[in-house]
């Protein structure tokens, strides 16, 4: 058997593994959002600005300082955590008490800011930055040539989400997170500072969000608009996996990657919505998401 | 009453129609209005840089003509056709301008070709794609300066099917644009006698292009036409390069300007074929007045940001050579005059209100043959302005039968 409803096997294959390259950015970008979301409440909507930002920071560091892609996948991270940390303190601070569609509102409004002063400072047809010359050139699989900076891409982006992961779900340090979410005062009582936790969070999504962004840099042309672009998707996966729900979100952001690949194939007209068609049956079917578990 | 009424309103219109015949100056003043997207998709390639290009033109007309002053109001659409068609018509109805840039978006100058008409007032078409302004959609005010989607495809389509690319395969956006842009090609293909052996439909603003470019390569056609435009082409030229399909396919942008190649780089797109209405560095002509831009805005214009200039300073010309800025009469005078500056040769406006002009096949130039920044095209044909457009046959223009 050579074929699969008319596809030739090799094609598809090709397919889903290009379906994987893809849904590593949604599971990345998914994952800070759950992190946010879980321990702050807070629906980050300026993750995709984040994510724009990590990319312009690569840019920058290799345009006026000839830092490369290396250093630029360290850098990014930390000066959009700082970021993240000035957002937190400054603003998203005084919203925890109130409704979520605060949080929602200010970091839209975020978004739009940041969208608007890197469009004036630097135009809209975008930038380019090459791929690192360790990773250039192509592996041919047999039934497929794939380019060995995509496969980089799954090999990081798997590695920071089980990273993630494991911190959360399985250390002390991640342990004492849930807690103070769960009960702020009480985990106070015990003598930790909640606020830093906190605050550390939003640093460590916005992080992600980054690192995302710098690892797509080499991929897709770095515009102003490339974070609004992804964003809705994103967020499409984090409420198909459950909000809030951490190993749901990279398992979701994966999965919805390949159907999304094999759409392109069967009716590409149709790739950009099948992740909105998904998720509104799995609202109709389980409303807190495959992952998430019923308040 | 009534009758009071009636010798009052004889009487002004009167005074009215006495003030009008010495006045052949509206408001006392010129005043050109530049309606495009000043900070979205498309602000690189036309945008504030082509505002810039009218005030030249202004600046170099002296500021003013017959000692009435020249002014300019510039407005952005955001890519709505509503807003560019309320600005539209706010500035004719309160601000009396008397004549109307459109930049780019098609359905943003649709709309505004039509307030235009319903005013009677000049409309110019420059950043807009769409053939429909002088086909199925013309007007007696509506003229189209630089370039359309027909004279694209005739362009890319026929000149490369010319050069040997006998087969192709289409990567088109999904919508009316990407899809009318498809069908123009197809035609111009299959008549120079080369065929089309498949086509892959995408979103737009799709964010890869990988799975749509392993489709294409399995066809094994020799051509691969870009039906998209702006971040589009450039992403999905971007992972053309990246899985080696240039090595096997060559490109065909059927919409793309210099803007875009130069944000890809010469390294990813030398090779490539498209078709434009101007480039800077073509004669010694463009390149003075290019330079003379690039002291202001620190880039190489876009054909569109030439193609403002010229536009604006036909427009004054024509003004000058009436004695008035009413717009019939500039508008019989466009019609006449020749267009002879550094943006076309020998162009014309026919009575579909299409500026004829050359049209120019582009080979992007490979980094070692650039010589100097923005130096990226060859000029690897020119198609002759009767053969650029749509012909007399195709049209569907009611003013042009």
């Amino acid at each position: 058997m050579t074929e699969l409803f008319g596809i030739p096997i090799q094609a598809l294959l090709g397919q889903l593994l290009l379906g994987l390259v893809n849904g590593s950015f949604y599971a990345m970008l998914s994952l800070g959002l759950a992190v946010i979301f879980g321990l702050l409440g807070i629906v980050n909507f300026a993750h995709g600005a984040l994510y724009m930002i990590g990319a312009y920071v690569a840019w920058i560091a290799m345009e006026k300082w000839g830092i490369g892609y290396w250093w630029a996948l360290l850098l990014a991270p930390i000066v959009v955590g700082a970021l993240g940390v000035a957002v937190e303190r400054l603003l998203l601070k005084h919203l925890y008490k109130l409704d979520p569609l605060y949080g929602l509102l200010l970091t839209f409004g975020l978004a739009l800011i940041a969208e608007g002063i890197f469009r004036d400072q630097f135009g809209v047809s975008g930038q380019q930055y090459s791929v690192p010359e360790a990773l250039q050139g192509a592996t041919n699989l047999g039934f497929m040539v794939l380019p060995n900076y995509r496969a980089w891409v799954v090999v990081a982006s798997l590695t920071v989400c089980l990273g993630t992961w494991f911190l959360i779900e399985k250390t002390p340090l991640g342990a004492t997170l849930r807690a103070g979410t769960e009960n702020p005062a009480l985990v106070q009582a015990f003598g930790i500072n909640v606020p830093l936790m906190v605050m550390l969070t939003y640093a460590g999504g916005a992080a992600l969000a980054a690192l995302a962004g710098v690892l797509a840099a080499p991929v897709i042309q770095i515009t102003p608009l490339m974070g609004s672009n992804l964003i809705i998707v994103v967020f499409a996966v984090v409420v198909i996996g459950g909000m809030g729900s951490i190993l749901g979100s990279i398992l979701t952001g994966l999965a919805l990657g390949l159907v999304e690949g094999l759409t392109k194939v069967f009716y590409p007209e149709a790739s950009n919505i099948v992740v909105f068609v998904i998720m509104a049956i799995v609202l109709m079917i389980r409303p807190a998401g495959l992952f998430g578990k019923e308040k | 009453m009534t009758s009071k009424l009636k010798t009052i309103a004889a009487a002004c219109g009167l005074a009215c129609a006495a003030s009008m015949a010495h006045a052949q100056y509206s408001g006392d003043v010129i005043r050109i209005g530049f309606i495009t997207d000043m900070s979205g998709l498309y602000s690189d390639i036309d945008g504030p840089a082509g505002a810039e290009a009218i005030r030249m033109a202004i600046a170099d007309a002296g500021g003013a003509v017959a000692g009435k002053k020249v002014e300019l109001l510039v407005a952005d659409h955001q890519n709505k056709a509503d807003v560019a068609a309320s600005k539209a018509r706010e500035w004719f109805d309160q601000q009396g301008v008397d004549l109307l840039i459109g930049g780019t978006n098609s359905g943003t100058s649709l709309a505004m070709a039509k307030v235009a008409a319903e005013k009677h007032k000049p409309f110019i078409a420059v950043g807009a794609g769409t053939s429909a302004l002088t086909n199925e959609q013309c007007t007696p005010y509506t003229i189209h300066w630089a370039y359309d989607t027909m004279a694209l495809a005739k362009g890319t389509g026929g000149a490369v099917v010319k050069a040997g690319g006998k087969s192709w395969y289409f990567l088109t956006a999904d919508y009316a644009f990407g899809q009318s842009l498809q069908n123009d090609t197809t035609n111009v293909v299959k008549a120079a006698g080369g065929n089309v052996v498949g086509s892959v439909k995408h979103p737009l603003s799709a964010s890869d292009f990988s799975s749509f470019l392993l489709q294409a390569q399995a066809s094994k056609a020799q051509i691969l036409g870009l039906a998209n435009a702006g971040g589009d082409t450039i992403n999905a030229v971007k992972a053309a390069n990246e899985f080696g399909i240039t090595k096997t396919m060559k490109l065909a942008g059927l919409l793309v300007f210099i803007n875009d190649i130069h944000s890809l780089g010469l390294k990813t797109t030398q090779g490539m074929y498209l078709t434009d209405s101007w480039y800077w560095n073509k004669d010694a002509e463009t390149r003075a007045w290019s330079r003379k831009f690039f002291e202001k805005i620190k880039r190489m214009p876009s054909s569109l940001q030439a193609a403002d200039y010229s536009v604006a300073a036909n427009y004054l010309a024509a003004v000058k050579a009436v004695g008035g800025d009413d717009a019939d009469k500039v508008l019989a005078q466009l019609r006449k005059s020749k267009v002879n500056d550094m943006f076309a040769k020998n162009g014309y406006v026919r009575p579909d209100g299409r500026m004829v002009h050359d049209m120019y096949l582009m080979q992007v130039k490979s980094p070692d043959k650039s010589t100097e920044p923005w130096d990226y095209y060859n000029v690897a044909a020119t198609i002759k302005g009767d053969d650029a457009f749509t012909t007399k046959a195709e049209s569907k223009c009611s003013l042009w039968k």
